[in-house]
Protein backbone atom coordinates (compact mmCIF):
# COMPACT_ATOMS: atom_id res chain seq x y z
CA UNK A 1 0.00 0.00 0.00
CA UNK A 2 1.64 3.23 -0.99
CA UNK A 3 1.91 6.32 1.49
CA UNK A 4 -1.12 8.15 0.04
CA UNK A 5 -3.04 4.92 0.38
CA UNK A 6 -1.98 4.51 4.35
CA UNK A 7 -3.03 8.15 4.92
CA UNK A 8 -5.73 9.22 2.47
CA UNK A 9 -6.87 5.76 2.54
CA UNK A 10 -10.45 5.76 0.63
CA UNK A 11 -12.94 6.49 3.68
CA UNK A 12 -11.31 9.70 4.82
CA UNK A 13 -11.17 10.48 1.08
CA UNK A 14 -15.10 9.83 1.03
CA UNK A 15 -15.77 11.48 3.80
CA UNK A 16 -13.75 14.93 2.71
CA UNK A 17 -15.01 14.93 -0.95
CA UNK A 18 -18.66 13.93 0.89
CA UNK A 19 -19.28 15.22 4.32
CA UNK A 20 -21.89 13.76 6.56
CA UNK A 21 -23.90 15.77 8.20
CA UNK A 22 -22.76 18.93 6.56
CA UNK A 23 -23.92 22.01 7.62
CA UNK A 24 -25.06 23.82 10.99
CA UNK A 25 -28.61 22.97 12.16
CA UNK A 26 -31.46 25.38 12.44
CA UNK A 27 -33.21 24.41 16.14
CA UNK A 28 -29.62 24.11 17.62
CA UNK A 29 -30.00 23.35 21.18
CA UNK A 30 -25.89 23.77 21.32
CA UNK A 31 -23.40 25.09 19.06
CA UNK A 32 -19.46 25.56 19.82
CA UNK A 33 -16.45 26.50 17.11
CA UNK A 34 -12.95 26.07 17.28
CA UNK A 35 -10.42 26.53 15.37
CA UNK A 36 -5.96 25.15 15.10
CA UNK A 37 -3.69 28.32 14.49
CA UNK A 38 -0.97 26.53 14.14
CA UNK A 39 -2.64 25.39 10.28
CA UNK A 40 -5.76 27.70 10.01
CA UNK A 41 -8.02 23.99 10.41
CA UNK A 42 -11.68 25.56 11.51
CA UNK A 43 -14.84 23.24 12.54
CA UNK A 44 -17.82 24.23 13.84
CA UNK A 45 -20.32 22.01 15.79
CA UNK A 46 -24.15 22.26 15.96
CA UNK A 47 -26.25 19.71 17.96
CA UNK A 48 -29.38 18.92 18.73
CA UNK A 49 -31.22 16.83 21.80
CA UNK A 50 -33.99 14.61 22.46
CA UNK A 51 -33.55 14.65 26.32
CA UNK A 52 -30.06 13.83 26.89
CA UNK A 53 -29.65 11.81 23.54
CA UNK A 54 -28.07 13.40 20.66
CA UNK A 55 -30.49 13.47 18.26
CA UNK A 56 -28.50 15.32 15.34
CA UNK A 57 -25.16 16.99 14.58
CA UNK A 58 -24.31 19.14 12.34
CA UNK A 59 -20.91 20.59 11.07
CA UNK A 60 -18.84 23.21 9.23
CA UNK A 61 -15.56 23.83 8.67
CA UNK A 62 -12.61 24.37 6.49
CA UNK A 63 -9.05 22.88 6.63
CA UNK A 64 -7.27 19.50 5.57
CA UNK A 65 -8.67 16.61 4.97
CA UNK A 66 -7.99 14.90 7.92
CA UNK A 67 -9.67 17.16 10.25
CA UNK A 68 -12.73 17.29 8.01
CA UNK A 69 -13.15 14.01 7.19
CA UNK A 70 -12.29 13.33 11.07
CA UNK A 71 -15.17 15.74 12.10
CA UNK A 72 -17.33 14.03 9.41
CA UNK A 73 -16.60 10.32 10.73
CA UNK A 74 -17.15 11.88 14.39
CA UNK A 75 -20.94 13.07 13.56
CA UNK A 76 -21.70 9.28 11.99
CA UNK A 77 -20.16 7.91 15.78
CA UNK A 78 -22.15 10.47 17.98
CA UNK A 79 -25.59 10.28 16.68
CA UNK A 80 -28.51 8.41 19.20
CA UNK A 81 -25.87 8.30 22.13
CA UNK A 82 -26.13 10.20 25.35
CA UNK A 83 -24.31 13.64 25.88
CA UNK A 84 -22.63 12.01 29.09
CA UNK A 85 -21.19 8.79 27.08
CA UNK A 86 -19.78 11.24 24.46
CA UNK A 87 -18.73 13.78 26.82
CA UNK A 88 -16.50 10.52 28.01
CA UNK A 89 -15.89 9.03 25.03
CA UNK A 90 -12.00 8.38 24.76
CA UNK A 91 -10.06 9.71 21.40
CA UNK A 92 -8.86 6.44 20.83
CA UNK A 93 -12.72 5.32 19.84
CA UNK A 94 -12.48 8.56 16.70
CA UNK A 95 -8.80 7.23 16.10
CA UNK A 96 -9.73 3.60 15.59
CA UNK A 97 -12.49 4.68 13.51
CA UNK A 98 -10.00 6.64 11.43
CA UNK A 99 -7.83 4.05 11.20
CA UNK A 100 -4.09 5.77 9.80
CA UNK A 101 -0.96 6.14 11.68
CA UNK A 102 -0.85 9.74 12.10
CA UNK A 103 1.85 12.03 13.35
CA UNK A 104 1.22 14.57 16.39
CA UNK A 105 1.13 17.68 14.05
CA UNK A 106 -1.80 15.75 11.97
CA UNK A 107 -3.02 14.27 15.49
CA UNK A 108 -4.16 17.83 16.07
CA UNK A 109 -6.24 17.82 12.94
CA UNK A 110 -7.83 14.81 13.69
CA UNK A 111 -8.69 15.10 16.98
CA UNK A 112 -10.17 19.79 16.55
CA UNK A 113 -14.31 18.05 16.07
CA UNK A 114 -13.77 16.03 18.94
CA UNK A 115 -12.68 18.66 20.99
CA UNK A 116 -14.91 20.99 19.25
CA UNK A 117 -18.52 18.84 20.22
CA UNK A 118 -17.58 18.19 23.72
CA UNK A 119 -16.96 21.88 24.54
CA UNK A 120 -20.51 21.93 22.83
CA UNK A 121 -21.45 19.51 25.46
CA UNK A 122 -20.25 21.47 28.23
CA UNK A 123 -21.83 24.67 27.01
CA UNK A 124 -25.38 22.83 27.30
CA UNK A 125 -25.32 20.03 29.41
CA UNK A 126 -22.55 20.64 32.02
CA UNK A 127 -20.64 18.34 30.57
CA UNK A 128 -16.97 17.70 32.09
CA UNK A 129 -13.99 18.67 29.43
CA UNK A 130 -10.87 17.03 29.18
CA UNK A 131 -8.28 18.21 31.49
CA UNK A 132 -6.63 19.61 28.23
CA UNK A 133 -9.53 21.41 26.59
CA UNK A 134 -10.69 23.74 29.89
CA UNK A 135 -9.28 26.82 28.32
CA UNK A 136 -12.89 28.76 27.76
CA UNK A 137 -15.81 28.56 25.84
CA UNK A 138 -14.29 28.00 22.46
CA UNK A 139 -11.69 25.96 22.18
CA UNK A 140 -8.00 27.03 19.81
CA UNK A 141 -5.33 24.03 20.54
CA UNK A 142 -1.99 24.75 18.86
CA UNK B 1 36.14 29.17 -2.90
CA UNK B 2 36.94 32.48 -4.59
CA UNK B 3 34.25 33.40 -6.36
CA UNK B 4 34.57 36.72 -8.32
CA UNK B 5 31.41 39.23 -8.18
CA UNK B 6 29.90 38.48 -11.44
CA UNK B 7 30.39 34.54 -11.43
CA UNK B 8 27.47 32.17 -10.75
CA UNK B 9 27.53 30.20 -7.83
CA UNK B 10 29.14 26.53 -8.42
CA UNK B 11 26.10 25.32 -6.56
CA UNK B 12 27.40 21.59 -6.66
CA UNK B 13 30.48 22.43 -4.56
CA UNK B 14 27.89 24.31 -2.37
CA UNK B 15 25.55 21.44 -2.00
CA UNK B 16 28.74 19.50 -1.33
CA UNK B 17 29.38 21.54 1.86
CA UNK B 18 25.88 20.69 3.21
CA UNK B 19 25.67 17.21 4.80
CA UNK B 20 22.02 17.16 5.36
CA UNK B 21 21.43 17.48 1.36
CA UNK B 22 22.95 14.02 0.82
CA UNK B 23 20.27 12.06 2.61
CA UNK B 24 17.28 10.41 1.22
CA UNK B 25 14.09 11.26 2.83
CA UNK B 26 11.73 8.26 2.00
CA UNK B 27 13.71 7.02 0.03
CA UNK B 28 14.15 10.27 -2.39
CA UNK B 29 17.03 12.64 -2.79
CA UNK B 30 15.78 15.31 -0.36
CA UNK B 31 14.23 18.53 -1.81
CA UNK B 32 14.97 20.83 1.29
CA UNK B 33 12.26 24.30 -0.06
CA UNK B 34 12.05 25.68 3.54
CA UNK B 35 15.26 27.88 3.90
CA UNK B 36 12.95 30.83 4.66
CA UNK B 37 12.06 29.06 7.78
CA UNK B 38 15.91 28.04 8.70
CA UNK B 39 18.82 27.18 6.34
CA UNK B 40 21.08 23.97 6.64
CA UNK B 41 24.22 24.10 7.81
CA UNK B 42 27.21 23.75 5.80
CA UNK B 43 30.56 21.71 7.38
CA UNK B 44 32.32 24.76 7.99
CA UNK B 45 29.98 26.11 10.60
CA UNK B 46 29.59 22.28 12.07
CA UNK B 47 33.17 21.85 12.10
CA UNK B 48 33.87 24.96 13.48
CA UNK B 49 31.45 24.32 16.43
CA UNK B 50 33.32 21.09 17.06
CA UNK B 51 36.65 22.65 17.27
CA UNK B 52 35.67 25.88 19.76
CA UNK B 53 33.77 23.30 22.00
CA UNK B 54 36.86 21.47 21.80
CA UNK B 55 39.61 23.30 21.87
CA UNK B 56 38.56 26.51 22.91
CA UNK B 57 35.62 26.70 25.12
CA UNK B 58 35.38 28.80 28.37
CA UNK B 59 32.93 31.62 29.56
CA UNK B 60 34.15 35.11 28.24
CA UNK B 61 35.41 38.55 29.32
CA UNK B 62 36.49 37.82 32.97
CA UNK B 63 38.72 34.47 33.31
CA UNK B 64 42.45 35.21 33.54
CA UNK B 65 43.48 31.86 32.31
CA UNK B 66 44.45 31.39 28.81
CA UNK B 67 41.29 29.26 27.31
CA UNK B 68 38.78 32.21 28.88
CA UNK B 69 41.05 34.91 26.74
CA UNK B 70 40.68 32.50 23.42
CA UNK B 71 36.87 32.00 24.22
CA UNK B 72 36.44 36.09 24.59
CA UNK B 73 38.73 36.63 21.03
CA UNK B 74 36.18 33.80 19.32
CA UNK B 75 33.43 35.87 20.58
CA UNK B 76 34.20 39.12 20.10
CA UNK B 77 35.74 38.44 16.74
CA UNK B 78 32.35 36.95 15.75
CA UNK B 79 31.08 40.86 16.94
CA UNK B 80 33.30 42.40 14.82
CA UNK B 81 32.08 39.77 11.80
CA UNK B 82 28.48 40.91 12.50
CA UNK B 83 29.55 44.53 12.20
CA UNK B 84 31.24 44.19 8.94
CA UNK B 85 28.21 42.26 7.50
CA UNK B 86 25.79 45.17 8.22
CA UNK B 87 27.98 47.60 7.70
CA UNK B 88 27.76 48.92 11.14
CA UNK B 89 29.72 51.68 12.22
CA UNK B 90 31.05 50.44 15.37
CA UNK B 91 31.16 47.26 17.69
CA UNK B 92 29.13 49.15 20.89
CA UNK B 93 26.44 48.88 18.40
CA UNK B 94 26.28 45.25 17.77
CA UNK B 95 24.34 43.02 20.64
CA UNK B 96 24.17 39.63 21.00
CA UNK B 97 20.93 38.38 21.32
CA UNK B 98 19.16 34.78 21.19
CA UNK B 99 17.40 35.82 17.37
CA UNK B 100 15.78 38.57 16.03
CA UNK B 101 12.91 37.93 17.75
CA UNK B 102 14.96 38.73 20.95
CA UNK B 103 16.14 41.71 19.06
CA UNK B 104 12.87 43.00 18.01
CA UNK B 105 11.53 42.62 21.52
CA UNK B 106 14.18 44.13 23.33
CA UNK B 107 13.65 47.44 21.24
CA UNK B 108 9.93 47.25 21.94
CA UNK B 109 10.48 46.83 25.76
CA UNK B 110 13.32 48.91 26.12
CA UNK B 111 13.04 51.90 23.90
CA UNK B 112 9.26 51.59 23.46
CA UNK B 113 7.84 51.48 26.64
CA UNK B 114 10.43 54.53 28.01
CA UNK B 115 9.05 56.47 24.69
CA UNK B 116 5.52 55.89 23.74
CA UNK B 117 2.64 57.36 25.49
CA UNK B 118 -1.11 58.57 24.34
CA UNK B 119 -1.00 60.22 21.79
CA UNK B 120 1.63 58.93 19.64
CA UNK B 121 1.57 56.25 16.75
CA UNK B 122 3.11 53.18 16.37
CA UNK B 123 2.87 52.11 12.41
CA UNK B 124 3.83 48.41 11.44
CA UNK B 125 2.75 46.77 8.16
CA UNK B 126 0.07 44.20 7.32
CA UNK B 127 2.77 41.69 6.14
CA UNK B 128 4.96 42.07 9.44
CA UNK B 129 5.87 38.76 10.63
CA UNK B 130 4.06 38.24 14.48
CA UNK B 131 7.60 39.00 15.69
CA UNK B 132 7.93 42.34 14.76
CA UNK B 133 4.34 42.83 15.24
CA UNK B 134 3.28 41.53 18.58
CA UNK B 135 5.92 43.27 20.60
CA UNK B 136 4.93 46.67 19.28
CA UNK B 137 1.39 45.73 19.41
CA UNK B 138 1.95 45.13 23.24
CA UNK B 139 3.76 47.81 23.78
CA UNK B 140 1.35 50.29 22.23
CA UNK B 141 -1.23 48.41 24.50
CA UNK B 142 0.59 49.08 27.38
CA UNK B 143 1.52 53.11 26.86
CA UNK B 144 -1.78 53.69 24.85
CA UNK B 145 -0.05 54.78 21.85
CA UNK B 146 -1.96 54.00 18.53
CA UNK B 147 -0.84 51.28 16.94
CA UNK B 148 -1.54 51.72 12.82
CA UNK B 149 -0.54 49.48 9.90
CA UNK B 150 0.49 50.05 6.08
CA UNK B 151 -1.72 48.68 4.12
CA UNK B 152 -0.51 46.10 1.25
CA UNK B 153 -2.44 45.92 -2.32
CA UNK B 154 -3.40 42.53 -3.72
CA UNK B 155 0.07 41.44 -5.07
CA UNK B 156 2.02 42.14 -1.52
CA UNK B 157 3.21 45.31 -1.73
CA UNK B 158 3.26 47.98 0.81
CA UNK B 159 0.80 50.78 -0.32
CA UNK B 160 3.11 53.85 0.86
CA UNK B 161 -0.01 56.57 -0.36
CA UNK B 162 -1.18 55.36 3.17
CA UNK B 163 1.27 57.05 4.99
CA UNK B 164 -0.18 60.66 5.17
CA UNK B 165 -3.51 59.72 6.61
CA UNK B 166 -1.14 57.90 9.39
CA UNK B 167 0.87 61.13 10.07
CA UNK B 168 -2.21 63.10 10.31
CA UNK B 169 -3.46 61.02 13.07
CA UNK B 170 -0.74 61.25 15.75
CA UNK B 171 2.89 61.75 16.27
CA UNK B 172 4.51 59.11 15.05
CA UNK B 173 7.62 57.57 16.71
CA UNK B 174 8.32 54.13 15.51
CA UNK B 175 8.13 52.73 11.91
CA UNK B 176 8.69 49.00 11.99
CA UNK B 177 8.89 46.97 8.74
CA UNK B 178 10.52 43.95 7.15
CA UNK B 179 13.01 44.50 4.66
CA UNK B 180 11.79 41.24 3.03
CA UNK B 181 8.37 39.38 3.93
CA UNK B 182 8.90 35.66 5.32
CA UNK B 183 5.35 34.78 3.70
CA UNK B 184 5.11 36.40 0.26
CA UNK B 185 9.40 37.53 -0.42
CA UNK B 186 8.38 41.10 -1.19
CA UNK B 187 11.55 43.47 -0.69
CA UNK B 188 10.10 46.46 1.08
CA UNK B 189 11.34 49.95 0.45
CA UNK B 190 12.43 50.55 3.51
CA UNK B 191 15.17 53.61 2.37
CA UNK B 192 11.43 55.09 1.79
CA UNK B 193 10.16 54.43 5.05
CA UNK B 194 12.93 54.95 7.09
CA UNK B 195 13.41 58.78 5.53
CA UNK B 196 9.88 59.22 6.02
CA UNK B 197 9.93 58.10 9.79
CA UNK B 198 12.91 60.80 10.43
CA UNK B 199 10.66 63.21 9.04
CA UNK B 200 8.42 62.66 11.11
CA UNK B 201 10.50 62.07 14.27
CA UNK B 202 10.22 58.72 14.36
CA UNK B 203 12.56 55.84 14.50
CA UNK B 204 13.12 52.99 12.22
CA UNK B 205 13.41 49.38 13.17
CA UNK B 206 14.00 46.78 10.27
CA UNK B 207 13.66 43.06 10.61
CA UNK B 208 16.12 41.75 8.56
CA UNK B 209 16.09 38.05 9.15
CA UNK B 210 14.45 37.18 6.09
CA UNK B 211 16.93 39.52 4.33
CA UNK B 212 20.17 38.97 5.69
CA UNK B 213 20.56 35.87 4.50
CA UNK B 214 20.13 36.53 0.89
CA UNK B 215 21.33 39.78 0.32
CA UNK B 216 24.02 42.58 1.34
CA UNK B 217 22.99 44.46 4.07
CA UNK B 218 24.03 48.47 4.72
CA UNK B 219 22.27 49.71 8.29
CA UNK B 220 23.82 53.19 6.95
CA UNK B 221 22.09 53.04 3.49
CA UNK B 222 19.35 51.40 4.31
CA UNK B 223 18.99 54.45 7.21
CA UNK B 224 17.36 52.74 9.56
CA UNK B 225 17.94 53.01 13.25
CA UNK B 226 17.31 49.06 14.50
CA UNK B 227 18.13 46.05 12.61
CA UNK B 228 17.77 42.72 13.73
CA UNK B 229 18.80 39.46 12.16
CA UNK B 230 18.85 35.52 13.00
CA UNK B 231 21.94 33.26 12.56
CA UNK B 232 20.10 30.34 11.69
CA UNK B 233 18.73 31.30 9.10
CA UNK B 234 22.34 32.35 7.67
CA UNK B 235 23.59 29.24 7.93
CA UNK B 236 24.86 29.64 11.64
CA UNK B 237 23.56 27.87 14.84
CA UNK B 238 20.28 28.21 16.17
CA UNK B 239 19.79 30.44 19.68
CA UNK B 240 21.77 33.27 18.44
CA UNK B 241 21.69 36.72 17.02
CA UNK B 242 22.16 40.06 16.92
CA UNK B 243 20.44 43.97 17.48
CA UNK B 244 21.95 46.39 15.71
CA UNK B 245 21.33 50.10 17.26
CA UNK B 246 22.39 53.12 16.99
CA UNK B 247 25.07 54.17 19.84
CA UNK B 248 23.24 57.50 20.88
CA UNK B 249 19.75 55.19 21.13
CA UNK B 250 21.00 52.39 22.85
CA UNK B 251 23.11 54.64 25.27
CA UNK B 252 19.41 56.22 26.00
CA UNK B 253 17.86 53.45 26.66
CA UNK B 254 17.39 51.30 30.02
CA UNK B 255 19.11 47.59 29.51
CA UNK B 256 16.35 44.83 28.52
CA UNK B 257 17.98 41.77 30.95
CA UNK B 258 19.59 42.03 34.19
CA UNK B 259 22.17 40.37 35.99
CA UNK B 260 25.79 39.43 35.51
CA UNK B 261 27.98 40.76 32.69
CA UNK B 262 25.51 44.29 31.98
CA UNK B 263 26.63 45.76 35.49
CA UNK B 264 29.48 48.08 36.01
CA UNK B 265 29.10 47.90 39.36
CA UNK B 266 26.51 46.37 42.16
CA UNK B 267 25.71 47.60 45.71
CA UNK B 268 23.11 47.24 48.28
CA UNK B 269 21.55 50.12 47.39
CA UNK B 270 22.73 50.92 43.86
CA UNK B 271 23.47 49.29 40.53
CA UNK B 272 25.45 50.86 37.26
CA UNK B 273 25.12 49.66 33.63
CA UNK B 274 27.98 48.39 31.75
CA UNK B 275 29.09 50.32 28.50
CA UNK B 276 27.68 49.49 25.28
CA UNK B 277 26.86 46.86 24.08
CA UNK B 278 27.52 44.83 27.57
CA UNK B 279 24.73 46.81 29.05
CA UNK B 280 22.23 44.56 26.46
CA UNK B 281 24.23 41.37 27.26
CA UNK B 282 23.07 39.97 30.74
CA UNK B 283 24.37 36.45 32.03
CA UNK B 284 26.42 33.92 29.79
CA UNK B 285 25.89 34.59 26.38
CA UNK B 286 25.46 31.85 23.13
CA UNK B 287 29.32 32.03 23.24
CA UNK B 288 30.48 29.05 20.61
CA UNK B 289 26.81 30.10 18.77
CA UNK B 290 27.62 33.27 18.19
CA UNK B 291 31.42 32.00 16.99
CA UNK B 292 29.51 29.31 14.53
CA UNK B 293 27.51 32.35 13.67
CA UNK B 294 30.50 34.44 13.02
CA UNK B 295 31.78 31.56 10.73
CA UNK B 296 28.80 31.25 8.73
CA UNK B 297 29.01 35.30 7.40
CA UNK B 298 32.74 34.60 6.34
CA UNK B 299 31.45 31.32 4.89
CA UNK B 300 28.86 33.63 2.71
CA UNK B 301 30.65 36.40 2.33
CA UNK B 302 33.31 34.33 0.64
CA UNK B 303 30.86 33.06 -1.96
CA UNK B 304 29.22 36.69 -2.05
CA UNK B 305 26.12 37.90 -1.65
CA UNK B 306 25.41 39.68 -4.69
CA UNK B 307 26.27 35.79 -6.34
CA UNK B 308 23.48 34.81 -3.53
CA UNK B 309 21.16 36.78 -4.77
CA UNK B 310 21.25 36.70 -8.13
CA UNK B 311 21.21 32.61 -7.95
CA UNK B 312 18.16 33.30 -5.98
CA UNK B 313 16.50 35.46 -8.65
CA UNK B 314 17.19 33.60 -11.26
CA UNK B 315 15.33 30.07 -9.32
CA UNK B 316 12.13 32.80 -8.56
CA UNK B 317 12.19 33.51 -11.85
CA UNK B 318 12.22 29.72 -13.30
CA UNK B 319 9.56 29.35 -10.28
CA UNK B 320 7.61 31.63 -10.87
CA UNK B 321 7.25 30.39 -14.30
CA UNK B 322 6.58 26.96 -13.67
CA UNK B 323 3.91 27.52 -11.39
CA UNK B 324 2.39 29.88 -13.75
CA UNK B 325 1.32 26.73 -15.74
CA UNK B 326 -0.36 24.90 -13.10
CA UNK B 327 -3.85 26.27 -13.85
CA UNK B 328 -5.08 25.16 -10.03
CA UNK B 329 -2.08 26.86 -8.15
CA UNK B 330 -2.46 30.48 -7.94
CA UNK B 331 0.67 32.61 -6.26
CA UNK B 332 1.08 35.39 -4.12
CA UNK B 333 3.24 37.91 -3.96
CA UNK B 334 4.74 40.86 -6.15
CA UNK B 335 6.31 40.49 -9.54
CA UNK B 336 9.84 38.83 -9.47
CA UNK B 337 11.77 42.23 -9.12
CA UNK B 338 10.41 43.36 -6.04
CA UNK B 339 10.42 39.69 -4.93
CA UNK B 340 13.15 37.32 -2.49
CA UNK B 341 13.58 33.49 -2.98
CA UNK B 342 10.18 32.95 -1.80
CA UNK B 343 7.29 31.42 -3.76
CA UNK B 344 3.53 31.20 -1.25
CA UNK B 345 0.75 29.19 -3.09
CA UNK B 346 -2.28 27.78 -2.78
CA UNK B 347 -3.49 24.86 -4.66
CA UNK B 348 -7.47 25.21 -5.43
CA UNK B 349 -9.68 23.54 -3.42
CA UNK B 350 -6.91 21.69 -1.32
CA UNK B 351 -5.67 22.22 2.27
CA UNK B 352 -1.80 23.47 2.40
CA UNK B 353 -1.11 20.62 4.91
CA UNK B 354 -2.56 18.51 2.69
CA UNK B 355 -0.10 19.75 -0.02
CA UNK B 356 2.54 19.82 2.06
CA UNK B 357 1.91 16.03 3.10
CA UNK B 358 1.91 14.70 0.01
CA UNK B 359 4.96 16.41 -1.15
CA UNK B 360 6.78 15.57 1.87
CA UNK B 361 6.49 11.76 0.65
CA UNK B 362 7.97 12.86 -2.87
CA UNK B 363 10.82 14.09 -0.63
CA UNK B 364 10.31 17.83 -1.15
CA UNK B 365 10.02 20.23 1.91
CA UNK B 366 7.77 22.54 2.30
CA UNK B 367 6.09 24.76 4.61
CA UNK B 368 2.53 25.08 5.39
CA UNK B 369 0.62 27.70 7.69
CA UNK B 370 0.08 30.63 8.26
CA UNK B 371 4.07 31.38 8.67
CA UNK B 372 3.65 33.88 11.27
CA UNK B 373 1.89 36.42 9.37
CA UNK B 374 -2.04 35.68 10.42
CA UNK B 375 -3.18 39.42 9.52
CA UNK B 376 -1.32 38.95 5.75
CA UNK B 377 -3.38 35.99 5.96
CA UNK B 378 -6.26 37.32 6.34
CA UNK B 379 -5.86 40.03 3.70
CA UNK B 380 -5.26 37.49 1.53
CA UNK B 381 -8.37 35.63 2.39
CA UNK B 382 -6.82 32.48 2.95
CA UNK B 383 -6.08 30.33 6.40
CA UNK B 384 -3.04 29.00 5.37
CA UNK B 385 -0.65 29.19 2.11
CA UNK B 386 2.18 26.43 1.39
CA UNK B 387 5.55 27.93 0.83
CA UNK B 388 8.62 27.10 -1.16
CA UNK B 389 11.77 28.79 -0.82
CA UNK B 390 15.48 28.82 -1.94
CA UNK B 391 18.60 29.48 -1.14
CA UNK B 392 22.28 29.11 -2.59
CA UNK B 393 22.22 25.49 -2.47
CA UNK B 394 19.10 25.40 -4.50
CA UNK B 395 18.66 23.45 -7.62
CA UNK B 396 15.97 24.17 -11.41
CA UNK B 397 15.65 20.41 -10.29
CA UNK B 398 14.14 20.62 -6.95
CA UNK B 399 11.65 23.30 -8.49
CA UNK B 400 10.99 20.72 -11.14
CA UNK B 401 10.05 18.10 -8.19
CA UNK B 402 8.06 20.46 -6.48
CA UNK B 403 6.21 21.01 -9.80
CA UNK B 404 5.76 17.28 -10.34
CA UNK B 405 4.67 17.03 -6.64
CA UNK B 406 1.65 19.26 -7.39
CA UNK B 407 0.45 17.02 -10.11
CA UNK B 408 0.31 14.01 -7.55
CA UNK B 409 -1.55 16.55 -5.62
CA UNK B 410 -4.10 17.51 -7.84
CA UNK B 411 -4.41 13.71 -8.83
CA UNK B 412 -5.00 12.58 -5.19
CA UNK B 413 -7.11 15.09 -3.54
CA UNK B 414 -8.30 17.45 -6.30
Amino acid sequence: MSEFDQLYREVILDHYKNPRSHGLLEAADAQAEGQNPLCGDEVTVSLRFEGETIAEVGFEGRGCAISQAATSMLTEIVVGRSAEEIARMPKEELLEEIGIPLTPVRLKCALLGLGVLKVALHKSKGTPLPDEWTQGDDLTIS
Amino acid sequence: MAVTADAKLDVQRIRADFPYLEELSNGKPVAFLDSAASTQKPRQVLDALHDFYSHRYANVHRGVYRLAERATEGYEGAREKVRAFVNAPSTREVVFVRSATEGLNLVAYAWGLENLGPGDVVVITELEHHSNFVPWQFVANRTGASFRHIPIDDAGELQLDALDEIAASGKVKVVANNLVSNSLGTINPVEKLAAWAHEQGAIMVVDAAQAAPHRPIDVQALGCDFLALSSHKLCGPSGVGALWGKAELLEQMSPFNLGGEMIRSVALDRTSWNELPYKFEAGTPAIAEAYGFGVAIDYLSEIGLDAIERHEHELTEYALGKLSELDFVRVFGPPVERRAGIVSFDVTGIHPHDVAQILDWEGVAVRAGHHCTQPLMARLGVAATTRASFYLYTIPEEIDRLVEGLHKVKQHLG
